[in-house]
């Protein structure tokens, strides 16, 4: 378990240029304090390899590659095997991919490789679009939202589909350790990153990172916007390891997702049955969760 | 089978077995491996050697092409010797990754099958795949038969891995023709081997006392002075080919040449360009001709990239005309070999006379009378007579 | 030290220089983020309970809390707020850049 005091004081990620207020940076900062010295990471094209690693600007203070958007995974592997073969023990290799480079273009090679069970750890952080590109809705895109590609209009409510859910994909894998996290919940997601940092084989981390500058909220309300999401039922806090599923958090009742949804600009253009759908949406996932995972 | 101190001894092995086996001599710590016809045979070699403890090393079985180049490339970046292998489609989706390698500085090295392009989807040989990867800033080579393939992957990795260098490379081998026609290929020692390829120690992997980030982003500011330097890197390479191949010979016994090899070229009137394996049928042309007393000539182009110009600029002055087989087309303008030997040989004062011959493609068997024909073509225009510049041989209709 | 300072650092200035390929050296901060900001967070260090929920949730780790008292690196603050709106305590406030407090 993590202990807030316990927690090193080094920064390894630091004096990167994420835009302010900005969710990843919660996520990879405190991931990194996690993991330490002896870590690896993989970057593909995304927001955080963009902020951190600009020749000869360089804000990790481990190890890192960037590398093509598609490959995360197999990159991933490919450090297992060579540090494997080399006798290399103890290093934590770990990946940070967006949303898009999971769900979508990563969706092969993060597949094959928690199939082949190479030992890795696969952070994918949430901000529900391409966001580094400048925010064209991805699979993890919301229902509803308003993004570059999917834009509302007189024809359009905007995105028309609901969220891939990655978490279920890996449990159909049968992953060693997988979970959902929010940035909003720090000790939780340190508490997962550390069990990752303990499993033998591969493990994923889902964790929503709020995005002042591609949802609309200003800069100071990340924390606050995170919260309302778990609150609201919209996305759940839970683990799977040793074949089950634990909720880690039950909101005694979900809260409306009224409140949620239009606090940010992205989704303000929301008629009433619009925000019903997401509602009975969210309904419909939850009876599922309580039939399946809450008996 | 070989064990490790033998001196050499000949098996008789397909060119894809061939390159199995020149890989388990290099000692690789990391292969990634997806199949795809003709390489499947390579795979399945070193899987064998690997299940019975012949090779030692992580078999990665990736689910697509551009991931075993990411698996290959995280691999080298730990400072592990990677390789894999591919042909064709394969060799296509890993694109975007031949340039992250290349452009990266990682000394990996790649086995390629060539095979044409889809479509129309077809499993034989010709060299489209790795000529429409001409650009990546991998080095090519070409070889001709399995024991070309089991020494130029041995001296892949040397070159590869050369203080200065670290570029990757891609050694092609014919689809079909030459990955599964068999043949006696002498087998190195493993010890020898050993003596001429030391254990891989990168000096661009991770170091813990001296944490990095590696291939980058690099701004508008600084990416040209990157690209100028993987250039240089790639220039550089043409005096350090000559001198493995010549080490190599001096060690094994054969020296394949280096970037060009010549064939009855010094009183030749015309000559033929040839890379891969059409080269050998090429040969036997050659000196029945010869023996009708017309003077031709072969040149076997082995390395494509880099590209020997100087050669082609100094040959031009010896020869009357010149004709390239170029088993591959550039769609509204002409084969890729021939593009290049034409430009190298050009310049103010006129250049030979030239045709470039598109043959072979897609496994269409390029024989011996193709050839013969290609050379009286040749042989006619260096007496003045009209020849078109672009030629299809092997054709159903010729129009 | 356990945050990376800004260095000046000494960039290539020939080919030699350049390193093999486009790689770079863990922990190389050419310039300070401090010209993004607009707002300034101020902690009262008499409010401060420490409960460290403001260093926790920095995302860009600019609260030191080394010294026993929080401290901001100024040079890498962007100004986003997020330490005053959660602050339990009330102990951070934003003031615009560039006004002088006491």
């Amino acid at each position: 378990m993590i202990k807030v005091k316990d927690l090193t004081d080094k920064e390894y990620l630091y004096g990167h240029k994420a835009c302010p207020g900005c969710g990843m940076g919660i996520v990879g900062r405190l991931a990194a304090k996690v993991l330490g010295e002896k870590t690896i990471i993989a970057l593909p094209a995304s927001c955080m390899s963009t902020v951190t690693t600009q020749y000869p600007q360089m804000n990790f203070s481990v190890p890192s590659m960037t590398m093509a958007f598609p490959g995360t995974g197999a990159v991933l592997s490919g450090m297992s095997a060579g540090l494997k073969s080399l006798g290399i023990k103890d290093v934590n290799v770990v990946g940070f991919a967006g949303d898009g480079g999971t769900a979508d273009i990563g969706i092969q090679a993060l597949s094959g490789a928690v199939e082949r069970g190479d030992d890795f750890i696969y952070v994918c952080y949430d901000n529900e679009a391409y966001m580094n590109t400048g925010i064209q809705r991805s699979g993890m895109t919301p229902y509803g939202a308003t993004t570059t590609t999917t834009p509302s209009g007189s024809a359009s409510i905007g995105e028309k589909h609901f969220k891939k859910n990655m978490f279920e994909i890996m449990i159909a894998h049968r992953i060693p350790y997988a979970a959902t996290a929010c940035s909003s919940y720090p000790t939780d997601f340190m508490n997962k990153i550390e069990k990752a940092k303990n499993t033998k084989g591969p493990a994923y981390i889902h964790v929503m990172a709020p995005c002042p500058t591609g949802w609309g909220f200003p800069s100071d309300l990340t924390v606050e916007i995170g919260k309302m999401l778990v609150e609201c039922g919209l996305w759940y806090l839970a683990e799977y390891e040793n074949g089950k599923v634990k909720m880690n958090l039950v909101p005694k009742e979900l809260k409306p997702v009224k409140d949620y949804l239009l606090a940010q600009k992205r989704f303000k253009h929301l008629k009433e049955e619009d925000i019903k759908a997401i509602e009975e949406n969210r309904n419909r996932e939850w009876e599922l969760i309580r039939k399946n995972w809450m008996k | 089978m070989t064990s490790g101190n033998k001196v050499s001894k000949r098996e008789f092995l397909n060119g894809d077995e061939a390159v199995a086996y020149g890989v388990r001599l290099c000692r690789p710590n990391v292969v990634s491996v997806y199949p795809i016809t003709p390489q499947t045979i390579v795979v399945e070699k070193i899987s064998e050697f690997v299940a019975n403890k012949l090779m030692d090393c992580e078999y990665i079985h990736v689910e697509s092409e551009h991931s075993a180049m990411a698996a290959a490339m995280g691999a080298s970046m730990v400072g592990a010797r990677a390789f894999t292998a591919t042909s064709s489609q394969g060799l296509a989706y890993m694109h975007e990754m031949l340039h992250y390698v290349s452009g990266s500085r990682f000394p990996i090295v790649m086995m390629n099958a060539n095979r044409t392009l889809a479509a129309p989807w077809n499993i034989f040989g010709d060299q489209r795949d790795s000529m429409a990867q001409r650009d990546t800033g991998w080095i090519q080579v070409y070889v001709e038969n399995g024991q070309e393939a089991l020494d130029m992957i041995i001296q892949a990795y040397r070159l590869a891995e050369h203080e200065g260098i670290y570029l990757p490379v891609m050694v092609n081998l014919d689809g079909f023709v030459n990955t599964h026609t068999y043949e006696l290929v002498s087998v190195p020692s493993q010890k020898k081997v050993d003596e001429f390829l030391p254990a891989f120690v990168s000096k661009n992997a991770v170091d813990f006392n001296n944490p990095r980030s590696y291939c980058m982003s690099a701004s508008t500011e600084w990416n040209m002075e990157f690209r100028q330097q993987q250039h240089e890197a790639m220039m550089k390479s043409k005096k350090v080919i000559e001198s493995i191949d010549r080490e190599f010979g001096d060690k094994f016994g054969r020296y394949h040449g280096g970037m060009v090899k010549e064939y009855k070229c010094d009183d030749a009137e015309v000559v033929m360009v040839t890379t891969g394996s059409i080269s050998g049928t090429s040969r036997l042309v050659v000196d029945s001709m010869r023996e009708k007393g017309l003077k031709v000539g072969l040149v076997k182009l082995r390395f494509f990239r880099p590209f020997p110009v100087e050669y082609f600029r100094e040959l031009k002055s010896r020869v009357k005309a010149v004709g390239v087989i170029d088993r591959n087309l550039s769609f509204g303008y002409e084969g890729a070999v021939g593009s290049e030997v034409k430009s190298a040989m050009y310049d103010s004062c006129g250049s030979p006379k030239f045709i470039d011959f598109i043959a072979g493609i897609a496994g269409r068997d390029i024989k011996k009378d193709d050839i013969e024909l290609m050379y009286n073509k040749l042989l006619n225009l260096s007496r003045g007579q009209e020849e078109a510049e672009l030629q299809f041989i092997g054709m159903r209709w010729q129009e | 030290m356990s945050k990376p300072q800004i260095v000046k650092y000494k960039m290539p200035e020939c080919k030699k220089d350049m390193p093999l390929g486009p790689s770079s050296e863990a922990g190389v901060i050419i310039e300070p983020n401090a010209g993004w900001r607009v707002m300034k967070p101020i902690i009262d260090n008499s409010k401060c309970v420490m409960c460290l929920r403001c260093w926790l949730l920095c995302p860009d780790g600019v609260i030191d809390r080394e010294k026993g008292i929080l401290e901001i690196d100024y040079n890498f603050c962007k100004g986003c707020g997020i330490c005053s709106r959660e602050c339990p305590q009330k102990a951070i406030t934003m003031v615009k850049e560039g006004k002088q407090y006491d």
